[in-house]
């Protein structure tokens, strides 16, 4: 057909994978033995949007796993099945099927025809082993469902051979077949029956005996979606309690020619004209010339508007649910997709523009602010906006963490019914920002800390019973901001570590550990490589390959892990991250004649210590004094050579650091002050350096080094004999 | 190392012509993005002492190789006559100190002979010609190849990339 699909084939796949998490979420949250009716809807339309645009893009094989499964939603949303947890089961496996099979396509390969043939089966087998328990389709059935006509037909009175014309006559005239039984086939339609066309259209095949009619007052059960017109103002839900009358509701979401007078009531707080208004919800404007209004830019902004204006002036307790509808449609008609390279480009571009306003200042500095005042209000002005653009262009890349926190219901159901434990999934903070890129890289780490509590943080029910705790157990993640980082805790309140077990591992293992260890050092055991202390592997972990990978994970990320665990209490894991991979709060320090950058996440404090404090260790160099505790000082000489002139003693500064090897005094030349830098890659021209993570730009265009405090403090632990034969080594 | 790199046969065509105490040296033109004066080099520590550090390049952090030091062919001091010639080599961006840049040159294969064993300050493997201008003998550099080998400590895959 010479149009070419593949360019939204990408939308299909996107958007196919957000439908299928949206229905998992709504699926894990549904409530089986009374199902909100609102969320079965929701699902089937999920199922039913994947279906249709599988459909649309030349996927059969997705559109007919979807479509059996959008019969069984269907039903069940209609209550002619009723909901078990083993289905719920069932359509979370069928999610996790077509999630394959999209990923297959957008790869490239086929799809595992075996996996979604053994789902379709199972499906099916699901309607069969339901239909002989379903009611029989008399009144009891019609009591439930009264929303639809229906129409029961005694099989062996059909006439012989008339059996297939008279289900394709009713197919066509929109009946579908519901049921089948060798006795009875049920058909239902939700449309207007003319009951007397069709008993003249039956005539030509069956006797009067042969079928009966049902029929349900449709008022009450016809739901927003139905293609009911008729139904008055309870069906809309939605409005049900508005001010207005039920005529102009359905004027605002049905292709109906309402009346634009009243209408009119329900657009009055806008200053808006009445016809753009009625245009914007209605494809029948009424008046051409005011009607242009509805082609003008940005239509739905003014849907917003409008609505949002509706919301506000609606009662209060009516809000809730209108207001969520209308963000729903906000969010909509608002955004768009764009590539992520063009947000780091932007970003790029505002750190630029940063570092130039820098440059500017600094070479305004020596003019009289007197003489130069509009100059100077100008750089103001100029600063003000660049924060600004700075500030919007970061948040463009920052994301809820909600997206990583979305999949855990899921997870934490899944482990513990296979664990046979019970759990309660508890998250906090899941508005919490943080960089998009941080987020797809947690996605794994966070999932294996879950599951590790599961499985060796939260004891079984009849042991939890034993200590006397609640009998299930409670996994609590929780994000949040603290100073230049974000906190991801992992909190779960089952058995916690077992100190002597790990201990024992570790020393079977080969390592050595002291029995006065402190806990943060025993704990930090179990991220060595290939550490387990699980009795028995079972597939949920206990492998012992994971907490290591976590921990490089994170590293990799700027952050860190620490774990805090009281027996019979719990665990806590708790992640640090940076908020964002781009922009560094840091500390600048002169050392000679450079410019280093110390991220401010590692600095607890800074200070000038009486000479006296500083002691020396024999052999082990010296230590610092602060306010009881000895410090191992770390010179930046030492590590990063005697780059320009010495300074005289005495006139120390210190930078007291928390690395993960605990506190470390930095002794440095001077301190600069506190800025905001953007990281620049070392990498991307040169290569990677020992004790630095980057480079910046200052304001006067020199460049510095951000040092990477971890390593830095592990480079200083090496002797200077580990240093000097490196020096010969490059110079060799 | 010393094998010959086919690809890196010198091929007639336009060369920057750089100094290096008495000896000229000429490198593909393509390679070369801009030339400029010498500027503040932030120099890094732990490094060996011919890559001076590196400056901020509109931007972009970039990593300055004093040749003149790495092969230690004059005094190496920096003045404002200094020169840093900006290479672009396999999408990277570094900086090479010379003592001078005299010219650009078009040389035809005629004018290029096959490379001696030996006689220059830089490893002959690195030397793909010798071309002949009047008087003047130009050594020819596979300056990416130079720049990417393990010795000037440039990139992480320095092996890989002399393969």
């Amino acid at each position: 057909m010479g149009f070419d699909l593949s360019e939204f084939m990408q939308i299909f796949f996107d958007e196919g994978a957000e439908h299928l998490s949206q229905m998992e979420s709504l699926l894990v949250n549904l409530n089986v033995d009374a199902p909100d009716p609102e969320q079965l809807n929701a699902i089937f339309r999920a199922a039913h949007s994947v279906k249709g645009a599988a459909a649309t893009f030349g996927f059969t094989d997705i559109a007919s796993v979807t479509h059996i499964l959008e019969n069984q939603l269907d039903r069940i949303r209609r209550g002619t099945l009723q909901l078990r947890q083993d289905m719920v089961d069932l359509f979370l496996e069928a999610a996790d099927t077509l999630r394959c099979m999209i990923n297959a396509h957008q790869q490239g390969q086929e799809p595992d025809l075996h996996a979604s043939e053994s789902l379709c089966s199972r499906l099916h087998a699901m309607e069969e082993e339901i239909a002989p328990s379903s009611p029989p389709p008399q009144e009891q059935s019609l009591a439930q469902h009264p929303g639809t006509a229906r129409l029961v037909v005694y099989v062996n009175k059909i006439a012989h051979g008339q059996h297939a014309s008279l289900c394709t006559m009713l197919a066509a005239t929109d009946w579908q077949l519901v049921s089948e039984t060798p006795e009875l086939l049920t058909f239902e339609q939700f449309d207007e029956v003319n009951y007397a066309a069709l008993a003249e259209a039956l005539s030509f095949y069956l006797e009067p005996d042969a079928y009966t009619f049902g029929t349900g007052n449709g008022a009450e059960e016809v739901g927003l979606f139905e293609p009911q017109p008729s139904t008055p103002a309870e069906d809309m839900g939605l409005f049900e309690s508005l001010p207005a009358t039920a005529a102009e509701d359905m004027g605002l979401f049905e292709p109906l020619p309402a009346t634009p007078a009243e209408d009119m009531g329900l657009f009055e707080p806008l200053p808006a004209t009445p016809a753009e208004d009625m245009g914007l919800f209605e494809p029948l404007p009424p008046t051409p010339a005011e009607d242009m209004g509805l082609f003008e830019p940005l239509p739905e902004k003014k849907a917003t508007a409008a609505l949002a204006a509706t919301t506000a002036n609606l009662p209060e307790a009516t809000r809730p649910t209108v207001s969520s509808k209308s963000t729903v449609q906000a969010t909509e008609a608002t955004s768009i997709r764009v590539a992520t390279e063009k947000i780091d480009e932007q970003i790029n571009l505002v750190g630029e523009l940063v570092i130039t306003h820098a440059m500017l200042i600094e070479a305004t500095s020596h003019l009289d602010p007197g003489e130069n005042e509009k100059l100077f209000a100008s750089l103001a002005l100029l600063e003000r906006n660049t924060r600004a653009l700075q500030e919007s262009a970061m948040s463009i890349r920052m994301m809820p963490i909600s997206t990583v926190f979305s999949r855990f219901p899921r997870v934490v159901r899944e482990t513990a019914n296979k664990l046979g434990k019970k759990v309660l999934l508890v998250t906090h903070g899941e508005q919490t920002e943080l960089d998009r890129g941080l987020i797809e890289k947690l996605s794994d780490p966070l999932t294996h800390l879950v599951r590790n509590s599961l499985d060796h943080g939260i004891e079984a029910s009849s042991e939890r019973e034993a200590k006397g705790k609640d009998a299930s157990g409670t996994l609590t993640l929780k994000a949040f901001h603290q100073g230049g980082n974000i906190v991801i805790e992992v909190r779960d309140d089952g058995a916690g570590l077992n100190r002597t077990k790990i201990i024992n591992t570790a020393r079977n293992r080969g390592f050595t550990i002291d029995d006065q260890a402190p806990d943060a050092e025993v704990w930090a055991l179990i991220f060595e490589p290939g550490f387990s202390t699980a009795d028995a592997v079972t597939d949920v972990s206990g492998r012992g390959v994971g907490m290591d990978v976590v921990k490089r994970n994170i590293q990799s990320m700027g952050g860190r892990i620490d774990i805090e665990s009281h027996k019979d209490i719990g665990t806590t894991m708790t992640i640090r991250l940076p908020l964002t991979l781009a922009i560094l709060d840091g500390m600048a320090i002169r050392h000679g004649r450079e410019t280093y950058i110390i991220p401010l996440g590692f600095i607890v404090e800074s200070l000038r210590p009486q000479s006296e404090d500083i002691r020396t260790l024999a052999n082990r160099g010296k230590v610092l004094h602060v306010r009881g505790e000895y410090l191992p000082i770390v010179e930046l000489r030492q590590i990063f050579g005697g780059i320009g002139q010495a300074r005289s003693e005495g006139h120390d500064m210190f930078v007291i650091l928390e690395s993960a090897q605990g506190k470390t005094a930095l002794r440095v030349d001077e301190l600069l002050g506190q800025h905001q830098v953007v990281i620049k890659s070392l990498e991307s021209n040169f290569r990677k350096l020992p004790g630095l993570s980057g480079a910046t730009i200052m304001g006067d265009g020199h460049v510095a080094l951000i040092i990477d405090v971890d390593s830095l403090v592990k480079m200083s632990q090496h002797t200077a004999e580990a240093q000097a034969s490196q020096l010969e080594q490059l110079a060799g | 190392m010393a094998d010959q790199d086919p690809t890196s046969q010198p091929r007639a065509g336009e060369y920057l012509v750089f100094t290096l105490g008495r000896e000229e040296y000429g490198i593909d033109i393509l390679k070369v993005q801009e030339i400029r004066r010498s500027e503040h080099v932030t120099e890094i520590a732990n490094l060996p002492s011919f890559i001076k550090g590196v400056i901020n390049l509109r931007g972009a952090i970039v990593p300055i190789v004093d040749l003149r030091v790495k092969f230690a062919c004059s005094e190496a001091s920096y003045d404002r006559f200094t020169v840093v010639i900006i290479l672009n080599i396999s999408k990277r961006v570094v900086g090479i100190v010379v003592d001078g840049v005299s010219d650009v040159v078009m040389l035809s294969s005629s004018l290029i002979q096959s490379p001696p064993s030996f006689g220059s300050a830089i490893d002959t493997a690195y030397i793909s010609g010798l071309g002949t201008l009047e008087e003047r003998m130009i050594i020819l550099t596979d300056i990416e190849k130079l720049m990417t080998s393990q010795e000037m400590h440039l990139t992480e895959v320095a092996a890989e990339a002399t393969i």
